[in-house]
């Protein structure tokens, strides 16, 4: 035999038993896409690890790909090779993966759980479904944490402390990009809250944000990654800095860092996992069965011990208890506790989606002024 | 040339052994020769048109490429094409009825939000016009339906908005020049291609910013790398080998971990503040600011950029005789004379290797730019990386890469017409 007939019998053996199966129907390999760190750690400890339990022929294989979920899955469908079988994303890529026909549309209430009382999936996710392509896993917010050695004797209760230079002098952390930022700033300029979408539509509307933000351009540190803000804070870097509520959550509670959280205006945003377009039989029945057993009401509610960040079915948060190692109550640091959620920021995904391309272009070119 | 003679004297052509014309029997030998030889290196050249050239080529044709817009609503560009869009009227029902027809398809093939979300780039708005539509359009009944003009606008008032149907005409083409209009801050307007707005030009400012930064991070490594190079080369082997390890050791460490020692140093409440304000040269609440604006970018950089520099130097002096400097002394040079007339002429070939190697990393340069650039230290790079891997522009990624990639090659050939390229050696 040539060495490339060897090559290639060997890849043909591979494939086939990778293909076959236990049960004759679904795929033993599955590749799970997720953002790494804390995060992907309570999915694993969550969801993964009771399924392969229940599972053992399964293997699972991670890519933490999902801040380039969008990109990639692009170049992958066009490659006509998609390795990925579920991924998770946030809400607003999910919206975009699903206009360019790259992932499935589900019909939610067939394939997933529904709640013990007997609830059905689309009543118990209820409007945190966006997308016919979206089965939303976690709220989270992007809320402000704050070094309470550094606010003074007054520490700051409202998110209109960051455009207080005087009161709170020194940097503050923001992530760079429009979204949020714009939101927050025609907030502190006097807006209505449910004139924000409004106002942000008109040339003048973006200008006014622009101009607020201008008033602090020089004391802001621009974050990328979610990591960022929490070493600022700890280095004293900053005194302000806005990131997801899980990463404050972490350097609070588990590295005791002297940071306070800033609730006022968290911005709530969804994640949530979405099947690729075009899988193989195998693959898809394998991935749904997966999906049912994740997203059901005690897995939910079960990652809200290792992270904190709301389960997004309705009936998973009775269920929310302890931290597993820490053993403190879980609740209070939710998001959409009641407490935390006194005044909130919706994001609209609709308007973001119609409106980043122009929003973008105009906040990285008064960025590079 | 002997050959040339006998053939001038015998006014015929050579004839080989076997009677053939010895220059046909020669460049036959010769041909089976190159074929070997390219036989030899055809796994290589196959591997580099498949994994490098092909790629490339074909995500640099994106930024012209625009069939999307033809492909899902053909009826309607068809139709549009009469239309004239300084007439100030919305276009006739004819071209709402197509439209009609075309978003039913689209709608059932679900491509209809891939053409928006391709219009959305030029206009803001039409990605949730096609979206919203496309849920009604698979119900659409083609023959009782109409008249379209009204139910289109009736069900979303996009469709009554002259901006969008100027937008669907404009971009109806196969091929389109808007990406790189758009690369160089320019737009499709009423009149042609116009400047964008004032507050939404920043392609060229990137541009010239890369351009200008990489030159200063190339003369702060040839300055850096320079006396590095020189002591590598002369001094004792023992020493010399210590020293080239130190070289190479950050050339091993990991980018990441690199850019990440120099936030730590160079942050406010970092390691040279604190020994600056410790020393008492800065005061405590005057802390320099030191990263995230250019003058991290070069620092970091330049550092990180450094080996690439020195190696090509340092080769290059190993094969500098020392007697030639010595010679040149005897005669009478001081020292700078002997250095600079003598010596530095002979290293011109390594500081061109290594200037062009530097440099043209420099240019592409994006994780160590977004770490520690801030906002006035970033390239262009970063935002091709952006359009990419977020914005999902990838026409207009395309076409900043390829202007990237004109500007790199006209520099390699200014260079070349003035230092000239045979002059650069790596060793």
């Amino acid at each position: 035999m040539k060495p490339t007939k060897i090559l290639l019998a060997t890849t043909a053996l591979v494939a086939a038993t990778g293909a076959a199966n236990a049960d004759g129907h679904m795929a033993n390999e599955m590749t799970l896409v997720s953002w790494g760190g804390a995060y992907q750690a309570s999915q694993v400890k969550a969801y993964v690890e009771p399924y392969l339990a229940m599972h053992p022929e399964v293997k699972v294989i991670w890519d933490e790909s999902s801040a380039e979920a969008t990109a990639k899955m692009r170049a992958m469908t066009e490659a006509g090779n998609v390795t990925w079988d579920l991924v998770d994303a946030t809400a607003s890529d999910a919206m975009r993966m699903c206009d360019e026909g790259l992932i499935e549309e589900l019909d939610h209430d067939a394939v997933l759980a529904a709640a013990p009382d007997g609830t059905s999936a689309s009543e118990d996710f209820g409007d945190l479904i966006v997308s016919d392509c979206f089965v939303p896993q976690i709220v989270y917010s992007t809320t402000f944490g704050y070094r309470t050695d550094m606010v003074g004797d007054t520490a700051p209760t409202s998110v209109c402390a960051i455009f207080d230079t005087d009161a709170y002098p020194g940097k503050r952390a923001l992530q760079k990009r429009p979204i949020d930022n714009m939101e927050w700033a025609l907030f502190c300029d006097g807006v209505a809250k449910d004139d924000i979408y409004d106002t942000l539509s008109t040339d003048e509307g973006v200008a006014q944000a622009l101009a607020k933000l201008d008033t602090i351009k020089s004391d802001v540190v621009w974050w990328t990654a979610g990591a960022e803000t929490p070493q600022l804070l700890a280095d004293g870097e900053v005194v302000f800095g806005s990131t997801f509520n899980g990463r404050l959550f972490s350097a609070i509670a588990e590295q005791d860092q002297p940071i306070g959280m800033l609730w006022d205006m968290q911005s709530y945003d969804l994640d949530g996992w979405v099947v690729p377009a075009g899988l193989s039989e195998d693959r898809k029945a394998r991935v749904m069965d997966f999906l049912k057993f994740a997203t059901d009401t005690q897995r939910l509610a079960d990652q809200a011990k290792f992270i904190s960040y709301g389960p997004a079915r309705a009936s998973s948060a009775p269920l929310v208890g302890m931290h597993a190692t820490l053993g403190i109550d879980m609740a209070p640091h939710m998001p959409t506790d009641p407490a935390n959620a006194t005044n909130v920021h919706v994001y609209d995904y609709e308007w973001w989606a119609d409106n980043r391309d122009d929003l973008d272009a105009k906040f990285q070119a008064w960025l590079a002024k | 040339m002997s050959d040339a003679t006998t053939d001038a004297a015998t006014g015929g052509p050579v004839l080989a052994a076997d009677g053939t014309p010895l220059k046909r029997s020669l460049a036959r030998a010769l041909r089976r020769q190159k074929w070997r030889a390219l036989m030899l290196i055809a796994p290589l050249l196959t591997f580099i048109l498949l994994t490098f050239i092909l790629p490339v080529a074909d995500m640099l044709f994106r930024s012209v490429e625009n069939s999307i817009v033809e492909e899902t609503l053909p009826r309607t560009v068809v139709a549009l094409a009469d239309w004239d869009a300084d007439s100030g009227e919305l276009p006739s029902e004819a071209v709402f009825a197509a439209m009609a027809a075309d978003l039913k398809e689209a709608a059932t093939a679900k491509t209809h939000t891939k053409v928006g979300g391709r219009l959305n780039y030029e206009s803001p708005g039409i990605s949730s016009l096609f979206r919203k539509t496309g849920r009604k359009a698979k119900k659409f009944d083609l023959e009782a339906g109409g008249p379209w003009k009204e139910a289109l606008i009736d069900i979303n008032d996009g469709w009554g908005e002259h901006e969008n149907w100027r937008t669907i005409l404009t971009y109806s083409s196969t091929y389109t020049a808007g990406y790189y209009l758009n690369a160089i801050d320019m737009q499709v307007g009423t009149n042609g291609a116009e400047m964008r707005p004032e507050d939404e030009r920043i392609y060229m400012k990137l541009l010239k910013r890369t351009l200008w930064m990489s030159c200063l991070i190339t003369f702060a490594c040839i300055a850096l790398g320079y006396p590095v190079a020189w002591l590598l080369a002369n001094l004792p082997m023992r020493t010399a080998n210590v020293l080239m390890i130190l070289v190479l050791l950050p050339f091993w460490t990991s980018l990441l971990v690199r850019t990440s020692a120099w936030k730590i140093l160079l942050q406010q409440q970092g390691v040279i503040n604190d020994v600056l304000v410790w020393i008492g040269l800065v005061a405590d609440e005057n802390r320099l600011v030191m990263i995230n604006n250019q003058f991290g970018t070069i620092v970091a950089m330049t550092h990180i950029l450094l080996p690439f520099m020195i190696l090509p130097m340092y080769s290059v002096m190993q094969t500098i005789p020392p007697t030639y400097l010595r010679a040149a002394k005897s005669l009478g040079a001081t020292n700078w004379t002997a250095f600079w007339r003598v010596y530095f002429p002979q290293t011109i070939p390594g500081i061109g290797a290594g200037s062009i190697l530097v440099f043209i990393l420099a240019i592409g340069y994006y994780i160590t730019p977004a770490l520690v650039g801030g906002t006035k230290g970033t390239f262009i790079s970063n935002e091709i990386a952006r359009h990419i891997s977020s914005s999902l522009n990838w026409g207009l990624g395309a076409a900043l890469g390829a202007i990237l990639l004109v500007v790199v090659l006209g520099l390699y050939w200014a260079y070349d017409k003035i230092v000239g390229i045979d002059n650069v050696k790596l060793g």
